[in-house]
């Protein structure tokens, strides 16, 4: 007995006479543990490596109500609207997770900035009309206390759209849809259509060679600087209680439960409990507790959403749908054109595709194409192709506008759309399955234009439990299952 | 129409005595304009203490509550007839279409400018010095389009060149008044970029020299035009 005592380590003081005569099978270890008690004690005392108090200061906290994935124009503004719609103050807590505090890669501050009302669904057009009314009221919106007031530098000039013979009649029935008589609220969009005749008068800049018809934005339309939107959001949003972390998530840890509908299909409900977030630049991670995880993550939505188990099944079945959102890379080039369209030029969006628009005082343009599907540029990084531009954009530029047959291109910059392949609109409201996790992405390059509304409409969604302001169930996840496309036409 | 066209003149006066109230309330909102000392002190304690933060916040948010309020109910009086002021006169004068407008130093805003549309045979807008008029109220200046001929900015301290690019809708304008507005950051050019997009219009404001400095052998000739009698 005395030698399992031995061999459990137990102290010297009971071994007493007993220790010299059992040296060679335990002293060694005996001895192990000594030097490293001695080093422990070392390094309590002052002077050494061991502080009772970490600094976790880097680190996202242990608990969180809230998570949202994506510090972004939409996540700060899901981010604003839960404390703002919260029925109590400080009774939410929210945590932002952006992986780039510099936003470099980021959809929302490489965009060319532009709002819009000329959509073909309704509720596009609605979310686009309330958002225009934020922007236009943002210093009530997003004043804090001592700082100044935000200026969008928002240029009301408008977007034309200009449609050939095949594309007259769709452009026709939008425009009915965009008209106030849709809308028991006497709001709605104010466009005008445009015979080719009124078009060459109004604008004697452009050529208006086959174009049937024009449809052009006369109020509430045109672009704005999106990086001040996001500044004002940002400190909007600290100034409510939003705690922000630097890191990146890469793991959910959830558990499912087994359930069978009342016509007795099985079903496996998920409910995320943990989300792992990552620090910059290090292996240390910090599981956040939560409740309910927004991923508002734009162009990586898809890869966040594998993450969490999302089309991890039988292709056909619910749980094998995967959320459809990738990065698609598109350019935006900058050029000077001394004899170009004079200041009242909008937003020109051509047929083909080609859109551009004046910036600034200097006769400089701002323009990209949307390329086919087979000319997608791979979205690995953000380099520009300035080849693009020859081929592609050019062309179709210096028909439209004659005058832009001599520019010269200043700069280029590429950012990602996050594209949503099945119906290019965004994805709004819960997953089905995974019971506590809300989608707001996927809005295919008018997600800056329509991020206040939709904002307002996921936390309508996670306070409430249903939509009350906009009606947004044609975006739900389940569209995808159940091969509902909500198609928008309206795609530059 | 029987009675003969009367050319009215609405003028601001009557509602002199609420605007004072909010010019000075767009001050509070301003940081620059108000006193250092105390500002820091409430900055400070602010800084530190929650409960402080949250009275700020909710006074601030009263401040920018009221200055909308007040617009409404200026707005209210401006359409019914039967208010204070001009009710009389306006009363029989109700059918005789409205030609000018005087709304200089007016605290008029987005909302507001709803009562100036609905004039559709508008000719003159003077909306001088209204230190709530921006961009978005000049965007929709276009529904006046068909009869106005004259418009005045002057001093408006929220205009910038992105809103004067809306005014192109308005081709029957023959005097466009854009002289001092503080937030037009080139003058010159701005003033040549309007004139190019109203050519039938008499444009009104900076010189477009004013931005430009002297060359060289011109400030030499100018030193030399003026000698000092030796």
């Amino acid at each position: 007995m005395l030698r399992r005592a031995l061999r459990l380590g137990l102290g010297p003081g009971l071994l007493g006479r007993g220790l010299g005569t059992h040296r060679e099978g335990s002293t060694l270890a005996w001895d192990g543990k000594v030097s490293e008690i001695k080093k422990k004690i070392q390094s309590i005392l002052p002077g050494g490596a061991w502080s009772p108090l970490c600094d976790t200061s880097h680190l996202p906290p242990e608990h969180s109500d809230v998570v949202i994935v994506g510090g972004g124009v939409l996540g700060l503004s899901v981010a604003y609207w839960l404390k703002r719609l919260e029925k109590q103050q400080g009774a939410i807590r929210v945590l932002v997770v952006e992986r780039d505090h510099t936003y470099s890669q980021a959809s929302t501050v490489l965009s060319v900035g532009g709002i819009r009302q000329q959509f073909s669904l309704p509720e596009n057009i609605q979310l686009s009309l309330f958002s225009v009314e934020f922007l236009r009221n943002i210093n009530e919106y997003l004043a804090v206390v001592d700082d100044p007031p935000l200026d969008l530098q928002f240029n009301p000039s408008g977007y034309l759209f200009l449609a050939s013979e095949e594309g007259a009649t769709i452009m026709e029935n939008n425009v009915k849809v965009q008209r106030p008589t849709h809308f028991s609220r006497q709001e709605g969009a104010k466009v005008c259509l445009m015979s080719p005749e009124q078009l060459q008068k109004k604008f004697p800049w452009i050529n208006t060679e086959g174009v049937a018809l024009a449809s052009y934005g006369l109020e509430n339309e045109g672009w704005f600087d999106p990086w001040c939107l996001l500044q004002g959001l940002r400190r909007k949003v600290q100034s409510m209680g939003v705690l922000f972390c630097h890191g990146e998530v890469t793991r959910f840890v959830s558990s499912s439960n087994h359930m069978e509908t009342t016509s007795g299909e099985k079903v496996t409900l998920r409910r995320i409990h943990e989300v792992h977030v990552k620090v910059d630049r290090s292996q240390e991670y910090q599981p956040v507790e939560c409740a309910i995880v927004v991923i508002a993550a734009g162009a990586w939505s898809g890869q966040i959403a594998e993450l969490a188990g999302i089309g991890k099944g039988p292709p056909g079945t619910l749980q094998g749908t995967r959320l459809p959102v990738e990065p698609r890379k598109r350019y935006v080039y900058l050029w000077h054109c001394p004899q170009g369209p004079g200041l009242e030029a909008p937003l020109v969006a051509d047929p083909s595709g080609a859109y551009f628009r004046r910036e600034g005082l200097g006769n400089n343009y701002l323009g990209g194409y949307s390329p086919t599907e087979e000319e997608e540029p791979d979205p690995g990084n953000l380099e520009v192709d300035h080849d693009f531009f020859q081929e592609k954009v050019w062309p179709h530029l210096a028909r439209r506008v004659p005058a832009f047959e001599t520019l010269k291109v200043r700069r280029a910059w590429a950012g990602y759309y996050d594209y949503n392949t099945f119906d290019q609109n965004g994805v709004v409201g819960p997953h089905p399955l995974v019971v506590n996790m809300y989608f707001a992405t996927g809005f295919s390059g008018h997600g800056l234009q329509q991020a206040p509304a939709v904002g307002r409409a996921v936390a309508e969604v996670m306070l409430e439990g249903r939509f009350q302001t906009i009606d947004l169930s044609p975006f739900l996840f389940s569209r995808f299952y159940l091969g509902e496309k909500a198609q928008e036409h309206c795609i530059i | 129409m029987a009675a003969p066209r009367a050319s009215l003149r609405l003028v601001a006066p009557v509602w002199n005595g609420g605007t004072s109230g909010i010019r000075g309330l767009s001050r509070a909102v301003d940081p620059e304009g108000s006193p250092r000392k105390g500002r820091t002190l409430l900055r400070f304690l602010a800084d530190r203490f929650y409960d402080v933060e949250a009275v700020r916040e909710y006074l601030l948010q009263k401040q920018v509550l009221k200055v909308l309020q007040k617009n409404r109910f200026q707005d209210k009086e401006w359409m019914r007839p039967n208010g204070r002021g001009l009710s009389g006169e306006l009363w029989k004068l109700r059918e005789v279409p409205v030609e000018a407008v005087d709304a200089s130093g007016c605290a008029i805003n987005y909302q507001g400018l709803d009562n100036l549309l609905a004039l559709k045979e508008l000719q003159s807008l003077s909306l001088q010095c209204c230190p709530h008029v921006d961009d978005w109220c000049l965007s929709r200046l276009h529904q006046l389009a068909n009869s106005l001929r004259e418009l005045s900015l002057a001093g408006c301290p929220r205009i910038s060149e992105r809103g004067l690019a809306c005014l192109h809708h308005l081709q029957n304008l023959r005097r466009l008044d854009i002289s001092d507005l503080p937030a037009v950051s080139n003058p010159g050019l701005t003033q040549i970029l309007v004139e190019e997009m109203l050519p039938n219009c008499e444009v009104l404001g900076a010189d477009w020299a004013q931005g430009l400095k002297l060359g060289p052998e011109e400030q030499t000739r100018d030193t030399a035009s003026s000698p000092i009698p030796a």
